[in-house]
């Protein structure tokens, strides 16, 4: 077997796993912050390994995985996001189980599925198998729904209970639409064992039944994108962002809603496939746009009106997910590369600032937008950060996402200048909505008795540095790993 | 093809398949929470039934591992493990109100002739019975999603989700003859630790607003007041 090692990828995937039963059966609290950090350090640094290998000899089969240049930077980037999230949240996780909101053993519990969340992660991210990738994602629903309850109010069970119900509806929906994959790779193959590997599905593609595979993507798109927040399954997402632990925001924000995105869009390259030379050939990429547009515009119109802080960066990360869907629909190259940037992107600027939103809302005692003021006099670093983070998220220059939705802008003048406008408005609303509640709380007056609390900043000074990176200029193997998923997706590169 | 000039074993598969559909609609509409139960272990009975005919048919071996499987989780121990958990919450006489149950199953005929409409372009591909079986799984998938939005009762709700997987093993084995193995195992692990997420659920939400009704699941709105 030739090309690069399988190596690092079996580190990369299965040190989680590991995780899981070392952490569970960890009794020493304060040693089970740092075994999580060091877990998510050998992941992060087996994935850059893994990363080399690629880049230096090209796409990764073996196994049952599949490492392409689609892949290979979800990994890192899920990798890397862990990692920054095991640092932030082994000291504010240790408070909260000093100030008693939770029992020692729930922390037990935290840790051991947080690396489980991170193995169903990497195993949807890196597996060649549509089976393995459902499983996996319906996995990151059950690892992560006593996660969400973990502090036991009756608004955590509830919102815990939401998710739980409408993940397990959706994700059902997408393993009905994975049989339906199934079925139809059984008329064409030869070995029907291999009826859901995608990248021999994907050799296929064009041989697959196009009725079949049009009523299949229906249900995946309505069944992974539950999981991905789109607009009107969306329910789950603001309760269980708002009332879950902070770094489990960050992790569901960053990292859940991309590998919900991912497996659409590994779905969507099938249909493309196989619908082409019938009568409907773009219904896909048509019923992602209309999903992501609508997605979009409900979540700024809903984000104006929200009270708690994490409630309105959920609904801001809905607002992303949906113009991301909205890219891949709109196909491509210029747009599809704009989505894979902004997955990037968003998902780095996103995790910062729920971490940030968590020291602020330790600060202040609650997550209220209300009782949130005056964050930059206590706390000079917590205050700079949020706002530049809400800076970046809202896509002013020079951070990645203003490129990103420049590029997503252009591309919809290029191919629907009409939407252009929907777009432009969304977005600018979305910018004064956020700005409105974010001013107050970070310039107002300083309530009394509000004193500094110990922020970890690195997570978050690391994150914001490579956003505005990628804004300023995009390393040269990151754009040739986008154009060469750009080529792969939409037919044609970018570059 | 007509059904009646298939082979005996392939049509007592769309008999026991039907078995299971009015297992749905006895889910549906049945307000005592043990007969529920009892309800959907013969849902799982049937579906296993079903992988293990498929399986003697086409001399598929592995199916019988999955019709074992099937068997033992669906119809004996998630079954068993509601049983005991409705008994402990102490709820066994409880029966629930129905808004419109007539209206409900109304709903519920409705959705398999959507299922059975939706079903119709698979037709083409010239195999009779696998548009019958496609139609029927999708029946008791749309049946169990339905049931958890007409009732209230988070048993109910459960029971819901849960015969919506059996809806969807019974697409997987009868139309394309079973997922590979590796697939089939992870699902039905995914199958078990939910069940028992369920279990730890109605305690804690047993424990939080003292029913088990999802009406009173309401804290969270969009406007939410801070007290």
């Amino acid at each position: 077997m030739s090309g690069p090692s399988f190596l690092p990828l079996a580190f990369t995937v299965f040190t989680p796993l590991v995780g899981i039963i070392l952490l569970a059966l960890m009794r020493t609290l304060a040693l089970a912050g740092w075994i999580n950090l060091a877990l998510a350090v050998v992941e992060f640094l087996a994935s850059l390994v893994m990363a080399w290998g690629v880049m230096e000899q090209g796409t990764l089969l073996a196994h049952g995985f599949q490492i392409d240049s689609f892949n290979v930077y979800l990994v890192v980037l899920t990798t890397f996001v862990g990692l920054t999230t095991a640092i932030f949240s082994r000291p504010y996780m240790a408070e909260v189980c000093a100030q008693g909101r939770i029992t020692r053993q729930r922390m037990q519990l935290y840790h051991s599925m947080f690396q489980g969340f991170q193995f169903t992660m990497l195993l949807a991210l890196t597996t060649d198998n549509l089976g393995v990738l459902w499983v996996a994602v319906e996995g990151a629903t059950l690892a992560t729904v006593l996660l969400v309850s973990l502090y036991r109010t009756p608004e955590s069970v509830e919102a815990a209970w939401k998710y739980f119900i409408l993940c397990g509806v959706g994700i059902a929906l997408a393993l009905f639409g994975t049989v339906l994959v199934y079925f139809a790779a059984q008329q064409v193959l030869a070995d029907p064992e291999n009826g859901l590997t995608w990248s021999v599905l994907y050799a296929h593609a064009r041989e697959l039944h196009p009725t079949v595979m049009a009523i299949a993507i229906v249900f995946l798109l309505v069944g992974y994108g539950t999981k991905v927040g789109l607009v009107p399954m969306h329910f789950w997402l603001p309760d269980a962002h708002s009332e879950g632990p902070t770094p489990v925001s960050a992790v569901l924000s960053g990292l859940l809603l991309n590998v919900a995105l991912y497996a659409v869009v590994r779905f969507k390259m099938l249909a493309d496939g196989a619908l082409a030379a019938s009568t409907m050939p773009q219904v896909a990429g048509h019923l992602m746009m209309g999903f992501g547009l609508v997605s979009f515009l409900v979540a700024v119109l809903s984000l104006q009106r929200q009270r708690d802080i994490k409630r309105m960066f959920s609904y801001s990360s809905i607002e992303h997910m949906g113009l991301m869907t909205f890219a891949f629909g709109m196909g491509g190259p210029l747009a599809t590369f704009a989505a894979l940037l902004h997955m990037l992107v968003h998902s780095l600027t996103k995790s910062a600032i729920f971490i940030t939103v968590g020291h602020a809302s330790h600060i202040a005692g609650t997550q209220s937008i209300e009782r949130i003021r005056g964050l930059i006099r206590t706390q000079p670093s917590v205050g700079w950060g949020l706002l530049l983070g809400v800076a970046a998220i809202a896509g002013f220059p020079p951070f990645g996402i203003f490129t990103s939705e420049f590029l997503v802008l252009s591309a919809t003048m290029q191919s629907w200048p009409w939407l252009t406008m929907l777009l432009l408005t969304g977005l600018v609303t979305a910018f004064a909505g956020l700005f409105r509640n974010i001013h107050p709380m970070v310039y107002g007056a300083v309530p009394e008795g509000q004193v500094a609390v110990r922020a970890n900043m690195l997570p978050i000074m690391v994150h914001m540095a490579l956003v505005l990176w990628l804004g300023l200029a995009i390393p040269g193997f990151l754009s040739g790993w986008l154009n060469e998923v750009t080529l792969l997706i939409s037919g044609k590169g970018m570059l | 093809m007509n059904l009646t000039q298939l082979p005996l074993l392939e049509q007592a598969v769309f008999v026991i398949a039907a078995l299971a559909l009015m297992a749905s609609f006895a889910l549906l509409a049945q307000t005592r929470l043990t007969a529920s139960i009892h309800s959907f272990a013969w849902q799982g009975a049937s579906v296993a039934l079903v992988t293990a005919l498929v399986a003697s048919i086409n001399g598929i071996h592995h199916l019988y591992l999955s019709a074992l499987l099937t068997l033992a989780l669906k119809s004996l121990v998630i079954p068993w493990m509601l049983h005991r958990l409705v008994r402990r919450l102490e709820m066994e006489q409880q029966v629930e109100s129905i808004t419109h149950p007539a209206l409900v199953v109304l709903t519920g005929a409705a959705l398999v002739i959507f299922a059975y409409w939706v079903a119709l372009p698979i037709e083409r591909l010239e195999m009779a019975g696998t548009r019958n079986i496609i139609a029927v799984s999708l029946s008791i998938v749309l049946l169990g999603l339905w049931m958890m939005i007409a009732r209230h009762q988070v048993v109910a709700q459960v029971l819901g989700f849960m015969s919506m997987e059996n809806g969807l093993f019974l697409a997987a084995v009868a139309s394309t003859r079973g997922m590979p193995l590796v697939v089939e195992l992870g699902v039905a692990f995914d199958v078990l630790v939910a069940a028992v997420l369920f279990g730890v659920f109605f305690f804690h939400i047993h424990e939080s607003i003292e029913s088990l009704d999802v009406d009173r699941l309401n804290r969270l709105t969009e406007q939410e007041q801070q007290p």
